[in-house]
């Protein structure tokens, strides 16, 4: 059952949200010890909250346009009382004494949290390799990686151990995943979903957005966590766009540029290309004008995005430090306190980005690489913005191919950082980009093509998404 | 130290006094038991995000328009280092735009000191070290209470223009008179809620070079202020005339040992890696929203000391004027002035008695405190009376009418005052003969005498007009 | 150095290394050193290009003066404030000995 249903059924005292969770967990018992999609399972508290939501319904109140169903939530986002760990050492057992703005705002839409889902470690990977809790395995395959960061999330949909799930993208965690498990994932507009209580890796970059196995469904959760929220400078204050507003207009009249900078980005496979020419063949024979477009700063995402993004995390990351919350190592002094913590409580690729960013910040480099970064990313909204002078969405693969084996590209840190390479440059301009399962490789693994929009043109996206969805 | 030149500018920080912290709603107050005024955000705890308080740049931009700056677009920056009272261990503070940039303030002197910027940023939490006799390095360990984590701070930059420890010391007091003037801080530097940082160098007298600069921390009061310049002027002078040369640095002031040494280890890079914070957006001031705090702004000490000053006949940089501003009693002179009557007397009294018991200010009425004026200006109370009336008007309250009679005090004036004189004269028969025929100067004895016998009651103004006119008439 | 960066050193990176608070062996200084080295010689593309008249964007939204009214809210309880500190002592936080003042 998709989301809309189960929430529809819920409402209307069809079905009752406790069978549904209860069906979810035994699902989850069943089989997520061979995919690892969750790190914490909170099965009491998701079956008391249903229950309360089938009190709700007897009692003639409505509980929401979630009623009753199951969310999976990436571990990085806060949950009061409920471990939080960013699948990292240095959080291992913290439990945030505050839930984030999409935490409540699900709660009060009725939905049920099932429990926390993986992720590599403060959601730097493409593969969720990097979690200090041991890798999740893509549900397609399980020698495969599920993509990441937000691999858990991704994992957790495409396993059907829930409907719906909340990731966070910061240059392709959703939309990645989302392409190799073979689901919907979208990135919203920068400052359309509120940070307040997602830990941060890179806050200029960071958005939570949703997983579905449908369009619609992705759309409705997206509906339910958009909006201002006075907890986060950044969000934004005008009304949100509705996702769901176009989902059954079709594409007629509307114009798609196919982006020749991301069909040819570099260690593209052939087959993602070719899928991705079949999504837009599909787009015009539902009566869109289909037409190549160039947006050629988007070159140049992958260099600024590992400038700008680690540069950032080096700062968000400092907190952890012994002091307050989190894992501590002895030291005699403070200095050596905080080394061994960090040392002991961090990964690998988390200490590299800290370094990379510590570097791109430090005296002297600053203005060759942040700096430089920052004017490119200028450049990516310059180009974005003329491109849609003249379309109405864009179109392009998500990742580069499907889902690989795991450890494949664990040994050399730039060959995984170019998986990122199609999604990044809509996290560079702060715009919206949806992920939609598109036919699958020789292997039969799933693949996905992505729509992007401009700022705040959720509905649009949405509406393009829908059609390629209906056109499999 | 002569053929030197003291170089100083000075760096202050003051605490906002807004109801809240800079990027939270906990509570901005001193005092409280430790670590109950915070919250995820001034805690530092993941996922938890920054809004900035609209009071505190409201004040911010008070600060900006009283020190005549230009009031900006600003954004804040990350400055990352790690340290245990700072709880993301990156303090958010505004750093290449600033929200307040060039201006100046003037001394009571006349001396135009320059501003360079005034920016907002978060104070840290305060730290207490255990063992070791609460000193730092030799403490066992440390405890930290992160209440005073993110309360609100303004930054005043000033350019080098002072050149002594006296002016340094003059410009952080008109600087405190200005800030709490505008209602943006308490001005108290023993609290803490004021901090001031000095730049110091030297040069040759003649030079136009800057010296190599230290910067002194840990001043808390005017007067170590003061001590710390004093100090660090001399080490620096040693040092350059024993040939050595000064290593830029910033320095500790030991209050109790009553020297500055160096506060770091050199092998200590620090590398700020200052950034634009991406969890706020830039402040840009509405012109028109600048212009109506400009408006509202109460007058400042400056224009307050030429207002004072040209009521009682004064210069403004006169220690009377000066004194009456820095305790905020110009309102009695006002009240003088519109009640029509004498400023300079009022300047006097005020800079005099009423500064000495200035925390009695709260029984004077600017109603009673123009009646005394004018009760001695009438002649009914002398001089001496009439402090001693207003002292005891300053420690019990009450009106001067009414303390005058319970001391007896009235000026003695008519037929008493005649029949008073009768009798110094009827005494002294051959200085009066001697007065008559010409000698004037006799008559400050007649006076004298007169004070004398009347216990001081006499009002001798009067006294000396009787004595004339009755030279005049020859008896 | 015209617009191009050195090649980051293995001294780089046990600087940033400090800076940051992280250990580093020396094995992994030689291969972190190398990997950093990697995604910087990726990044010579950008070095290349010529910004000189764009302006940086720090920030994808055109928001300002995003501002709170000053009226307290109660925060955490203590208790909570404290419940996650790996060493609390007089109701404070407590760390080992500082070795030098804050900068």
């Amino acid at each position: 059952m998709t989301a809309v249903e189960i929430a529809g059924a819920v409402r209307s005292g069809e079905h009752s949200a406790v069978e549904v969770v209860e069906e979810h967990l035994e699902r989850i018992a069943r089989r997520d010890g061979g995919v690892h999609a969750f790190l914490h399972l909170t099965a009491d508290a998701a079956l008391e909250r249903a229950a309360q939501v089938d009190e709700a319904v007897a009692a003639g109140i409505d509980p929401g346009p979630l009623a009753g169903v199951p969310v999976a939530l990436k571990d990085n986002l806060c949950t009061r009382g409920v471990p939080t760990t960013c699948a990292s050492r240095i959080l291992e057992g913290w439990r945030p004494p505050y839930d984030a703005t999409v935490v409540s705002r699900l709660a009060a839409a009725g939905a049920v949290a099932l429990g926390k889902t993986n992720l590599d470690e403060f959601a730097m990977g493409s593969s969720t390799e990097n979690s200090a809790f041991g890798p999740t395995r893509n549900p397609h395959d399980p020698t495969r990686v599920p993509g990441g960061s937000s691999g858990g999330s991704a994992a957790a949909v495409a396993a059907g151990f829930a409907p719906l799930a909340l990731g966070s993208d910061t240059g392709g965690s959703i939309r990645q995943p989302a392409a190799l498990c073979g689901v919907v994932g979208a990135k919203p507009t920068y400052g359309l979903v509120s940070r307040y209580g997602l830990i941060a890796f890179a806050s200029s970059l960071d958005q939570i957005g949703p997983f579905a196995e449908t369009v619609a469904d992705a759309a409705l959760l997206l509906d339910v966590i958009a909006g201002h929220d006075p907890a986060d400078s950044t969000s934004l204050p005008s009304a949100p766009p509705s996702a769901r507003a176009g989902l059954d207009r079709g594409v007629e009249g509307l114009r798609v540029g196919l982006v020749t900078e991301l069909t040819t980005a570099e260690g593209l496979d052939p087959q993602v290309v070719a899928r991705t020419r079949e999504a837009a063949d599909a787009l015009e024979a539902a009566g869109a004008k289909v037409d190549e477009v160039s947006v050629p700063a988007a070159v140049y995402g992958l260099s600024a995005y590992y400038l700008i993004a680690p540069a950032e995390a080096s700062s968000n990351l400092a907190r952890y430090d012994g002091v307050r919350y989190g894992l501590r190592a002895p030291g005699a002094d403070i200095t050596e306190m905080y080394v061994r913590t960090r040392t002991e409580g961090f990964g690998a690729e988390v200490k590299r980005r800290i370094m990379l960013g510590t570097y791109a910040l430090s005296a002297g480099y600053y203005d060759a690489y942040y700096g430089k970064a920052q004017k490119v990313r200028t450049r990516i909204l310059e180009d974005f913005d003329a491109a849609y002078q003249r379309f109405d969405a864009l179109l392009g693969p998500t990742a580069p191919g499907g889902a690989f084996a795991l450890g494949a590209k664990t040994t050399d840190p730039l060959t995984m950082y170019l998986n990122d390479v199609c999604t990044i440059p809509s996290n560079l301009a702060g715009h919206p980009a949806v992920s939609v399962p598109y036919g699958v490789d020789a292997g039969g693994l799933p693949l996905g093509v992505q729509v992007l929009a401009p700022a705040l043109g959720e509905t649009v996206m949405f509406q393009v998404a829908a059609t390629l969805e209906a056109s499999r | 130290m002569s053929g030197w030149e003291t170089v100083i500018g000075l760096e202050v920080h003051t605490e906002l006094r807004t109801e809240t912290k800079l990027f939270c709603s906990c509570a901005n107050r001193f005092g409280d038991e430790p670590n109950t005024n915070v919250c995820p955000v001034c805690l530092g705890l993941p996922g938890s995000l920054p809004v900035l308080n609209a009071r505190a740049v409201d004040y911010a931009v008070r600060i900006g328009v009283a020190l005549h700056c230009q009031v900006q677009p600003s954004i804040f920056h990350r400055k990352n280092y790690f340290y245990p009272d700072m709880p993301k261990d990156y303090q958010i503070s505004q750093y290449d735009l600033p929200i307040d940039t060039d201006g100046w303030l003037e001394l009571p002197g006349g001396k135009r000191v320059g501003i360079e910027r005034a920016h907002l940023e978060e104070d840290t939490g305060k730290t207490t070290h255990v063992g070791g006799g609460g000193r730092i390095h030799d403490a066992d360990h440390s405890l930290v209470d992160y209440n005073r984590a993110g309360v609100p701070l303004v930054e005043i930059v000033s350019r080098p223009d002072l050149r002594s420890a006296d002016e340094a010391r003059a410009y952080v007091d008109e600087l405190r008179a200005i800030l709490v003037a505008t209602g943006a801080s308490d001005g108290k530097m023993e609290e803490g809620s004021l901090r001031v940082d000095a730049n110091v160098s030297v040069r040759p007298v003649g030079s136009t070079a800057f010296g190599t600069r230290c910067e002194v921390k840990n001043m808390n009061s005017l007067r170590s202020l003061g001590r710390a310049i004093d100090y660090e002027v001399a080490r620096q002078v040693r040092l350059v005339e024993g040939g050595g040369e000064v290593v830029q640095e910033t320095r500790h002031w030991n209050e109790a040992e009553g020297h500055t040494s160096s506060m770091r280890s050199k092998e200590e890079a620090f590398d700020y890696r200052y950034f634009p914070e991406p969890d706020l957006v830039p402040v840009v001031p509405d012109p028109a929203w600048v212009d109506g705090i400009r408006a509202a702004l109460p007058a400042m000490p400056a224009e307050l000391r030429r207002g004072v000053a040209h009521a009682a006949g004064m210069a403004p940089e006169s220690d009377a004027v000066v004194t009456v501003v820095r305790l905020g009693l110009e309102p009695f002179v006002t009240a003088t002035v519109a009640a029509g009557a004498d400023a300079g007397l009022a300047v006097r009294r005020l800079a005099n008695e009423v500064a000495s018991e200035i925390g009695s200010l709260a029984n004077l009425g600017p109603e009673q405190f123009v009646t005394l004026l004018r009760m001695e200006s009438a002649g009914d109370l002398t001089t001496a009376q009439a402090r001693t009336v207003l002292k005891d008007m300053l420690t019990g309250g009450g009106d001067p009418a009414g303390i005058a009679a319970a001391h007896g005090f009235e000026a003695l004036g008519g037929d008493a005052l005649e029949a008073a004189l009768d009798e110094v004269v009827a005494d002294n028969a051959d200085a009066w003969a001697r007065y008559v025929a010409g000698e004037d100067k006799l008559q400050g004895l007649f006076i004298g005498r007169l004070r004398g016998a009347t216990a001081g009651k006499a009002d001798l103004a009067a006294a000396a007009a009787i004595l004339r006119a009755r030279r005049a008439a020859g008896c | 150095m015209a617009g191009m960066a050195q090649r980051i050193t293995t001294a780089d990176v046990a600087h940033v290394a400090r800076l940051a608070r992280l250990a580093v062996t020396d094995e992994e200084l030689e291969r972190f050193t190398g990997q950093l080295a990697a995604v910087l010689d990726h990044a010579a593309d950008i070095e290349a290009l010529d910004l000189g008249g764009v302006p940086p964007t720090a920030h994808p939204l055109p928001l300002a003066n995003v501002l709170r009214e000053d009226v307290a809210r109660p925060g955490l309880p203590r208790e909570e404030a404290l419940a996650a500190a790996p060493a609390v002592e007089d109701d404070r936080f407590r760390v080992p000995r500082i070795l030098g003042e804050a900068p």
